[in-house]
């Protein structure tokens, strides 16, 4: 069967003027005159093309809980969120710290085919934070891991971390760490600050992560390697990065969307949608969080797309798991927080979703600019369309969504991983 | 007012309605016959996640006295242990046609929870929640303060009052500085700054380290339990250093002014937050806050059961 043409039809890559971007044998083959191309057709004319969006920190869940998340489901909320490259985070169970784990990841990613699915090793055995898991068996496993993390758990010991940082240079591989200093956060709720104090929380306080990315950034130069901060929740993490940065110390970092928009605040309902690790802070570290993504502090936007079950949030706040979904939602919280306020324009959000988080994951084939040559990984989105989050509605199997009823800015429209059609007009395409 | 969840959600006049109407109460404690058939045919669930044998009595007493049939729901283990959810079991007593349940948990807002989650239809009672708060606590205080100092009428205002120990931790503390305030005390939380919740300082009180300083000027001085988990956790270096620092002993008792009353929530720790002769001394107000805790439940349950409008009018 000849491989088939598809014209995006008088789409405005990065908001910039109408074009028609022809796609074959999954590469963008063409960049025409608007109307001029000729395929089978994407009518986008208003709509915005960006490289396919790439989430350096998801949670798939399998294998172990199914019941929350699958890799098909999840890639399913992945592809209708705008990515065409997700990392699946390792604590699973069992925990991602064998190359037989990860090539099962792996494999069911290709089987879904929605999204590409890189499996991120753990560091330790077990997440156990004491022995290094076989990180060049997993790198040199068909699932090539090259993003190692104990997310869940902060790669306390300081010795293990620098063991860890070295290691994964013989492969260009990077760690990135879940900054949270254990001592300072036994039995931790919710960010330590006025509020925590009157609900009676335990406080979660952001010296907690700052001390550990404080850490972490100088054993990263002193061994010369990739550090990768995970969900970056602090003002003071912030200048922490942005002084590492300085001295060319070779740290990135992420924010979560939720870490963008949601504040404390919420936790007063008790309400345990709103319980998140890390948790959500203040409208000043938001502030300084959105400020730092936009001058490039913070290198990108990654979901922490935490599915839970109902039973584990529908219940008293302690007993409650941590976590939120962000798939279906990171694009719109996205231009809702960066590009509504003006901090980013489509070039730089783009950016942030898809090439900057390609880069430290080293996620092949992703996060190109939109030219001639490049893999047509390509989200197209309406920036003007507006609509209402019902969890009910998601492609995750969990409904554990803090936005639910909320009518957000900006739809997903068509996506295409590697020339194919996962997505046409919101819906997955069969 | 459907719900007691915390003492912040009390105004000054639904304070002072709440407080007055256990005044009345009061009386019939002092009757031959201790019952009144106000809250006959309702159901009160006592619904305890936590051991607390002298809260649990006290409501069990106040309900019965209002003559509600009173069911004691021990639900040992929450959610968090395996056991029932918090959930299943707010299903449990809604099909059993609950009025009011009565809760007692380990954790922080799940009486906040089983008000607003939708699981249940009737008046929910904190009484204490983790480390957050324990309004009839704060109430009956209020009310044992007034009485001493106030001729047991009218507002708090100008009452000084220090709350002394494990500020961090006591959700009675949170209760009382909340409601405290509100019928116009003047409140100092007095401890070692290690026991002090981040963020005290916009907190609406005083805050000190130093109880010397602080008993000259105060008329009410309520002792906290120090729980034996906090004494190995470095929150202070020992007992005895503790003691030295933030007890109430026959010494410092000179240090306050004549009419000052001593309080403590209970259970004591003798010989750590209070010298024996401290809590046996006239001073001491402790077996009148047992008493008017029940007035102060009566009052609450009968509030909640009987009608309370928002603003703080009685329904009658």
């Amino acid at each position: 069967m000849p491989h088939e043409t598809t014209v995006i039809r008088g789409v405005r890559p990065y908001g910039e003027d109408p074009v028609d971007i022809v796609v074959a044998t999954g590469v963008i083959a063409e960049i025409a005159t608007a109307g001029s191309g000729a395929g089978r057709v994407i009518e986008a004319s208003g709509l915005i093309a960006l490289p396919g969006f790439v989430d350096i920190h998801t949670h798939l869940r399998e294998p172990g809980r199914e019941d929350a998340e699958t890799v098909e489901t999840g890639s399913r909320a992945a592809a209708l969120g705008g990515f065409t490259a997700v990392f699946a985070m390792a604590n699973t169970s069992p925990v991602a710290d064998t190359a037989g784990v990860v090539e099962q990841v792996w494999h069911l990613g290709k089987a879904t085919g929605l999204v590409d699915v890189f499996p991120v090793g753990a560091v330790t055995v077990g997440l156990g934070g004491e022995q290094l898991a076989e990180l060049g068996a997993m790198a040199t496993s068909a699932a090539q891991v090259r993003m190692f993390s104990d997310d869940g758990k902060c790669v306390h010991d300081a010795a293990i971390m620098r063991r860890a940082l070295e290691y994964v240079k013989a492969f260009d591989g990077v760690i990135a760490q879940h900054a949270q200093e254990p001592r300072l956060t036994v039995d931790a709720q919710m960010n330590e600050g006025v509020l925590s104090g009157q609900l009676g929380l335990t406080g979660w306080p952001g010296v907690a992560e700052e001390s550990i990315i404080a850490r972490d950034v100088l054993l990263a130069e002193h061994v010369d390697s990739r550090l990768h901060v995970c969900h970056v929740s602090t003002a003071g993490s912030v200048e922490v990065i942005k002084w590492a940065k300085s001295r060319g110390i070779k740290v990135t970092a992420e924010v979560t969307p939720h870490h963008l928009l949601l504040t404390e605040d919420l936790v007063a309902s008790y309400d345990p949608v709103y319980k998140v690790n890390p948790p959500l802070r203040t409208s000043a570290d938001v502030t300084a969080l959105r400020a730092a993504l936009a001058a490039g502090t913070i290198d990108a936007i990654a979901t922490d797309h935490a599915p839970h079950p109902h039973e584990d949030k529908d219940c008293e706040w302690a007993a409650a798991a941590f976590g939120m979904l962000g798939l279906q939602t990171a694009f719109s919280i996205a231009v809702l927080t960066m590009i509504n306020s003006g901090l980013l324009d489509w070039r730089a959000l783009a950016d942030r979703m898809s090439v900057r988080p390609a880069r430290i994951g080293r996620a092949l084939g992703h996060g190109h600019d939109l030219k001639v040559g490049a893999p047509a990984n390509i989200c197209v989105v309406d920036p003007g369309a507006s609509w209402v989050v019902e969890p009910a509605t998601f492609a995750s199997k969990s409904r554990n969504s803090p936005y639910a009823g909320m009518t957000l800015p900006g739809k997903v429209m068509h996506v295409l991983k590697a020339g194919k059609p996962t997505v046409e007009c919101g819906d997955l395409a069969c | 007012m459907r719900h007691l969840l915390s003492a912040g959600d009390l105004n000054v006049d639904s304070a002072c309605l709440i407080l007055d109407t256990a005044a009345q109460l009061a009386s019939v404690t002092d009757r031959t016959v201790k019952k009144f058939p106000t809250l006959r045919g309702r159901t009160v669930v006592n619904l305890f996640f936590e051991d607390s044998t002298r809260t649990r009595i006290s409501f069990e007493i106040a309900a019965k006295r209002l003559s509600a049939d009173v069911i004691n729901f021990a639900a040992k283990g929450s959610s968090v242990s395996k056991g029932e959810s918090l959930k299943d079991t707010a299903l449990t007593l809604e099909a059993m046609g609950a009025d009011a349940v009565v809760i007692r948990h380990g954790s922080s807002g799940a009486p906040h929870r089983l008000a607003t989650a939708g699981w249940i239809q009737g008046s929910v009672v904190n009484a204490g929640d983790g480390t957050h708060e324990h309004p009839t606590q704060a109430l009956l205080d209020a009310f044992t303060i007034r009485h001493h100092l106030r001729d047991g009428t009218g507002d708090l205002s100008g009452v000084r009052v220090a709350i002394v120990g494990d500020i961090l931790h006591s959700r009675v503390a949170r209760s009382n500085v909340l409601l405290l305030r509100t019928l116009g005390a003047h409140v100092t939380v007095v401890a070692p700054p290690t026991l002090m919740p981040y963020g005290v300082s916009q907190w609406p009180c005083a805050v000190s380290y130093d109880l010397d300083e602080v008993l000259p000027h105060v008329d009410a001085v309520m002792m906290l339990r120090v729980q034996s988990e906090r004494m190995h956790a470095a929150y202070f270096p020992s007992v005895n250093e503790y003691s030295r620092r933030y007890g109430l002993n026959a010494l410092r008792m000179g240090l306050l002014p004549p009419h000052a009353i001593v309080l403590h929530p209970g259970p004591m720790n003798r010989g750590m937050e209070i010298s024996a002769d401290v809590a046996d001394g006239e001073r001491a107000v402790m077996v009148e806050q047992v008493a008017n805790g029940v007035s102060i439940r009566m009052a609450v349950l009968y509030l909640l059961l009987g009608g309370m409008t928002d603003d703080g009018k009685k329904e009658i």
